[in-house]
């Protein structure tokens, strides 16, 4: 950035200096309350942080790392206590996993459809109405799961339990598909029209052009949005905590209940465990769990973004 | 039939197999992108469905109840407006004032990038682990308790990276020339943000804003942690009273077996539906009249 001080240029005169320097002053000032302000940011990532790990280093001095890491049972609040996290993060990635079979293809043919297919008139109607499907509440996603898809699901499949990872992972599937969707349609429609006019000049069709051009050319923005979209589906956390129920329940089976990280946070605090109570800790060491997996994702998005771009002029 | 005319017929019929498939593909993206509107309006049409028999005056007017006929989000919705407002006033100033720093001001150093990395990622940090900082932080911490302005506060650093983010990208959009046309008759840097950069990115800032307001309205997962999913029969008077907000009033009666509370749920979400798509409507209008202006 350019150095843009150039008010001394008029401090010519005595009287023009002491209203330089009182200029300086409030000037200074200002420009150290728009840092703090910028640096509360930093402030709000360290709070997690410290709370997270402050806690969490109570649990895991009651709890071994090994135990929370292999221990198949996750039963907190039993008399026989175990505190597995695999139950809780199967629970997690089973929805999520659900959700990015259905999110994935859907959100990636939509951004084609947009970006290739659609004239800016149909354009113009469908990604607004994609902004509200993104806009609904998430509470909103887990009264229709519970409603709507779960009876539905119980028509065909009458065995279903009544809260079951596949009706959140339906929801919550038709939740991130805008994520995929529009960040995808923003890397396809950041590759050139060149590159696209050349394959139509050799004779290839809109699918080919489509497929083998735009859709590699733009891969790694593609390939972010799918990551973040997945990260999103793991950190959702009413339409699972509505839907999908709340047994800890290690299985891959989509139609029985389960419980995951995020719906387990809820249950803790929405009960009356007491503070400093290795129950209590529990919530960190599942927030802290959760909030790693969150980021790393995060991160990995950004890089490989930032690391397979590539750059046209 | 010569070897050229035979070659030309079997290229036809693959190229008509090419074309073929590529129109049966347009087909697909089409359909692809159909789910998403049609489950978005299957769930409204099942919202509808369900809620317009319990939404009436009385439902609006009255406070939550044990009996599903009697009961009504009034404390609810002055919750979510307190909320609303309360949000609106923590964050917008911070986020802005951060934009600014980030655009105008920052230099070019390790810290500046620091910030930078920071809220991208801070957006993506679920929105419950917000309600566990919120919980031990503003209600633990610093004895706030389950009070409105807990909530309020949690929400807040949960919307700023959203907000963040759009102000820088409006503030971008100001062309320099002005900047520099600012500058050359001797304003100073904040006479320049202050008179010229602010006034015209205000609109794109105010979209920003208003997008990331309808969130946090809509949200529930750190209010459960923060605020209180119980009993509320009363709308709060002061930022350190207890509350509710449509969305926790709206779980509240899913979680209920009976299918009279579901009714009441449904209603509940017409009305914040109705909130949310106010404020979008707001926003939308404000960018379309901030384009043609430009």
């Amino acid at each position: 950035m350019q150095e843009r001080r150039l008010e001394g240029a008029a401090a010519g005169k005595a009287a023009g200096l002491s209203f330089d320097r009182t200029r300086n002053v409030k000037e200074r000032i200002i420009g150290n309350l728009l840092f703090a302000c910028a640096a509360i940011s930093t402030l709000v990532t360290v709070g997690i942080v410290v709370v997270l790990l402050t806690e969490s280093l109570k649990f895991f001095g009651q709890v071994s790392v090994v135990e929370f890491l292999t221990d198949t049972r996750w039963e907190p609040l039993f008399r026989d206590q175990h505190f597995g996290i695999l139950p809780l993060a199967t629970g997690s990635f089973l929805v999520a996993a659900g959700a990015a079979l259905i999110a994935l293809p859907l959100g990636l043919l939509t951004a084609v459809f947009l970006s290739e297919y659609a004239s800016l008139r149909l354009r113009g109607v469908l990604k607004p109405l994609l902004e509200i499907l993104a806009g609904i509440p998430t509470v909103v996603y887990g009264y229709f799961a519970l409603t709507f898809v779960t009876p539905l699901i119980r028509v065909v499949l009458p065995g279903t339990d009544v809260f079951n990872a596949a009706s959140a992972a339906i929801v919550v599937g038709v939740m991130i598909i805008p994520t995929v969707a529009s960040l995808s349609e923003d890397a396809l429609r950041a590759v050139p029209t060149a590159l696209r006019e050349g394959a139509y000049g050799l004779g290839a069709t809109k699918l080919e052009v489509s497929t083998r051009v735009v859709v590699p050319a733009a891969l790694s923005g593609v390939i972010a949005s799918f990551i973040l979209a997945v990260s999103r589906a793991i950190g959702e956390t009413m339409a699972v905590t509505i839907a999908a129920g709340n047994l800890a329940n290690l299985t891959l089976n989509p139609l029985e209940s389960i419980q995951t990280m995020t719906a387990y946070i809820v249950s803790v605090s929405k009960g009356d465990t007491p503070q400093g109570t290795v129950e209590y800790q529990t919530l960190f060491a599942v927030g802290l769990t959760l909030f790693l997996i969150t980021l790393a994702m995060n991160i990995l998005s950004q890089w490989i973004l930032a690391r397979f771009r590539e750059e046209y002029q | 039939m010569s070897e050229g005319a035979r070659d030309s017929m079997a290229q036809s019929s693959a190229d008509r197999r090419r074309h073929r498939r590529s129109r049966l593909f347009a087909v697909v993206c089409g359909a692809a992108t159909a789910v998403g509107v049609v489950a978005l309006v299957v769930l409204l049409a099942d919202v509808l469905v369900d809620g317009t028999g319990a939404l009436n005056w009385s439902f609006l007017t009255s406070f939550a109840s044990r009996f599903a006929e009697r009961a009504g989000i009034k404390a609810a919705l002055a919750g979510s407006v307190w909320i609303l407002v309360l949000t609106a006033l923590i964050s917008f100033p911070i986020s802005v004032a951060a934009a600014i720093y980030l655009e105008e001001y920052a230099p070019r150093n390790w810290i500046t990038r620091l910030i930078q990395l920071n809220i991208a990622n801070l957006a993506g940090v679920p929105s419950i682990v917000y309600g566990i900082l919120g919980l031990t932080v503003f209600v633990r911490t610093f004895g706030l308790e389950r009070s409105v302005i807990s909530g309020a506060l949690t929400l807040s650093i949960l919307i700023l990276p959203v907000i963040v983010m759009a102000s820088q990208e409006a503030i971008r959009a100001v062309p320099s020339s002005i900047r520099e046309a600012a500058y050359g008759l001797g304003a100073t840097r904040w006479q320049v943000v202050r008179h010229q950069v602010l006034p015209m990115a205000m609109p794109g800032i105010m979209t920003g804003t208003i997008l990331a307001l309808s969130r946090a309205v809509g949200e529930t997962a750190p209010l459960i942690m923060v605020g209180a999913v119980g009993f509320i029969a009363f709308t709060p008077t002061g930022v350190l009273d207890e509350f509710t907000v449509l969305p926790l009033q709206i779980y509240n009666w899913i979680s209920r077996p009976q299918e009279e509370f579901h009714a009441l749920a449904a209603a509940g979400i017409l009305v914040l539906l109705a909130l949310l798509l106010t404020m979008n409507a707001a926003a939308i209008l404000l960018r379309n009249r901030y384009r043609t202006r430009r």
